[in-house]
């Protein structure tokens, strides 16, 4: 952990513990000695760009691969053999089987586990009830997702762990999406998420941690980051409105051929604007989010 | 072992199978017209000659020995040489020794060469036997069978692990409470329903047409031919225990394919070729199966009679099965 950052948790609510987990493949260190616990009933996401280690992260946590170094303790204990009937996962990219359809996938995944949800519920809470006797390679990306939700939830798991689950799919379908994990969280389930998406993070997490070359370099609730690192708002203008000789002046910013002014009192800075006579026509105010606080950390952005 | 995910698994992938229609009709055409085709090439019989068949030849001074477009084959063992009347490998058989000669009552050629033969003698006892011709395509029979079940067995198992290792189907069951074990078994459970299903509606309804030559029991075939499924299977898995490029499968399959289509007896009988062939050949899944079959189609041979392939069966499947399960990998590491 690095210095100053906040450690998620720790309480008695503590559902998973991860303690100095390294992870390294020939040479490369994917995860490099990352600490954190989540709570229970909480969601929790591991933000970061691609490649920063996320998905070697929770991958380790679900048991599927090995950790070179460190441990994951549920409550308290190791990995056990059984862990896979207790937790529910869906994979970034996952293949189902062709030629099934989406009540045969069911009917398949059922069969793997000793406790499951009644067919009728899942069905209900992931809406599959439109599609459920189309063959798995006819589904749409929306669909798709839906039914991978299903499966990581047919064992009725208390801990889910969704990577990267909207990675692909339209603003629609991501809203819809986003509906259905707030469903889940309202069960009182943990929902770890990987997302390199951060409306998403904003949207769904309670608690995040954010990833840069296999490190952690934030941790904390979404609004207690960005009041820690941003005391400021974001106002933004069309580059052509305002003289040069001002953006020199105060040193404000070009950004994809906007002005940026960073301010920390917006009332000033607007008055100041009127005063210079620049017309503030398609004016934006934007407060921080968690993409710019990871410009800020790192220099780069979360998308790069 | 639990079966509730073992037998989820062998329907999930029998529906998987029976619902690609494309590769069903593939596997369900590839061997009809494989022996349509060869049926027809080999129809036209074309031989000028009778063969007959002749005890101790060299002993012999008969006129009959001079007779012009027939061959003259020795045979020193009686038996032998009925059974290859029998199935109408030759066409007549005679013993000057004992003054007798046998013919062929369901070969037209015996009754013809049966008249030169007593245009010159007259005075031999006259011996009868029955069997049906063994066509080309009778013998071929179970080596385009074998050879149907090898591709379905190699390519069936090992493409699929491998576009499932590929695409993370593996990886997602390996999330599931189901061992490898299990997954393992059930791929092999599965096929071998896939392959003896299919080999027998081939071997069924091609049968109405050919009429197919068939002196064993049908149990002891079946049971040859799972034994060499589960073997050509297994050895199908230890291929793909670890690949996840379907371009190395592919490959790798038609290195283990190849030298079987072309070494096992197939196409034709390995009697004649070199012992290192030969000694090669053994340690090929496919050369037991097909001899095994051919065995119990042609001569009647029974499970005893055969054990030393099916043995060798066991043996490599085993082998295969063992080194399979250790070296398999879910590959879950990116």
């Amino acid at each position: 952990m690095t210095q100053g950052q906040e450690r998620v948790g720790q309480t008695k609510n503590d559902v998973i513990e991860v303690n100095n987990l390294v992870k390294s493949y020939k040479g490369v260190q994917a995860v490099d000695d990352i600490s954190f616990t989540i709570t229970k009933g909480h969601c929790f996401g591991l933000l970061g760009p691609n490649g920063a280690g996320k998905t070697t992260t929770i991958e380790i946590m679900e048991g599927i691969i090995p950790a070179t170094s460190g441990e994951v303790l549920y409550s308290g204990k190791s990995i056990g053999k059984d862990i896979s009937q207790q937790i529910g996962i869906q994979f970034q990219s996952t293949a189902l089987q062709d030629f099934l359809t989406v009540q045969e996938t069911l009917n398949l995944f059922t069969a793997f586990y000793d406790n499951t949800l009644p067919h009728a519920q899942l069905i209900e809470l992931c809406g599959l009830k439109d599609f459920l006797d189309r063959d798995n390679r006819l589904l749409s990306g929306g669909q798709r997702q839906r039914l991978l939700l299903a499966l990581a939830l047919i064992n009725d798991p208390d801990i889910i762990f969704l990577d990267e689950p909207t990675t692909g799919l339209d603003p629609q379908a991501r809203r819809n999406f986003w509906q259905l994990i707030k469903n889940i969280k309202a069960q009182n389930k943990t929902v770890i998420l990987t997302t390199h998406y951060m409306d998403e993070a904003e949207q769904l997490c309670d608690e995040v941690v954010i990833m840069d070359n296999g490190k952690i370099i934030e941790s904390g609730t979404p609004n207690r980051l960005l009041a820690k690192h941003f005391q400021e708002v974001f106002i933004y203008l069309p580059k052509e409105q305002v003289p040069q000789e001002l953006i020199e002046k105060h040193q404000w910013t070009i950004e994809h051929e906007r002005v940026e002014i960073t301010t920390q009192h917006v009332e000033e800075t607007i008055s100041l604007l009127i005063a210079e006579q620049i017309p503030l026509e398609g004016l934006q105010v934007k407060s921080p989010n968690l993409d710019d606080l990871f410009l800020k950390l790192t220099g780069h952005s979360l998308r790069e | 072992m639990n079966f509730k995910r073992f037998f989820a698994v062998v329907k999930a992938r029998n529906i998987e199978f029976f619902r690609d229609r494309s590769s069903l009709g593939w596997n369900l055409f590839f061997p009809i017209l494989m022996l349509a085709g060869l049926s027809f090439v080999f129809s036209g019989d074309g031989k000028a000659v009778y063969k007959v068949g002749v005890i101790d030849s060299k002993t012999v001074q008969s006129s009959f020995m001079d007779t012009r477009y027939v061959d003259f084959i020795d045979y020193q063992d009686k038996a032998l040489a009925t059974v290859k009347l029998e199935q109408h490998a030759i066409d007549f058989l005679v013993d000057f020794s004992q003054k007798s000669y046998w013919v062929n009552q369901g070969s037209p050629n015996s009754y013809l060469v049966e008249k030169i033969f007593l245009g010159q003698h007259n005075n031999f006892q006259r011996l009868e036997t029955y069997g049906k011709k063994i066509r080309y395509v009778d013998w071929v029979l179970p080596g385009i069978l074998g050879m149907n079940m090898m591709f379905s067995c190699l390519f069936g198992v090992g493409y699929v692990i491998v576009r499932y290792r590929k695409n993370a189907v593996l990886k997602r069951l390996k999330a599931t409470p189901l061992s490898a074990f299990e997954f393992v078994s059930a791929q092999l459970v599965s096929r071998i329903f896939i392959v003896m299903f299919m080999s027998s509606v081939v071997y069924i309804g091609c049968n109405f047409f050919f009429d197919f030559y068939m002196l064993g029991s049908y149990l002891d075939l079946f049971i040859i031919a799972v034994l060499g499924a589960i073997s050509l299977i297994s050895l199908g898995l230890l291929v793909a225990s670890r690949s996840k490029s379907e371009e190395l499968i592919g490959g790798l399959l038609n290195l283990t394919s190849w030298p079987m289509m072309l070494l096992s007896g197939v196409w034709f009988s390995l009697e004649g070729a070199p012992n290192a062939v030969k000694v090669f050949a053994d340690f090929l899944p496919l050369t037991h199966l097909v001899a095994g079959a051919r065995k119990v189609i042609t001569e009647g041979a029974t499970l005893a009679d055969i054990s030393y392939h099916l043995t060798a069966l066991l043996i490599m499947s085993s082998i295969f099965l063992a080194l399979g399960s250790y070296l398999f990998s879910w590959n879950t590491e990116r």
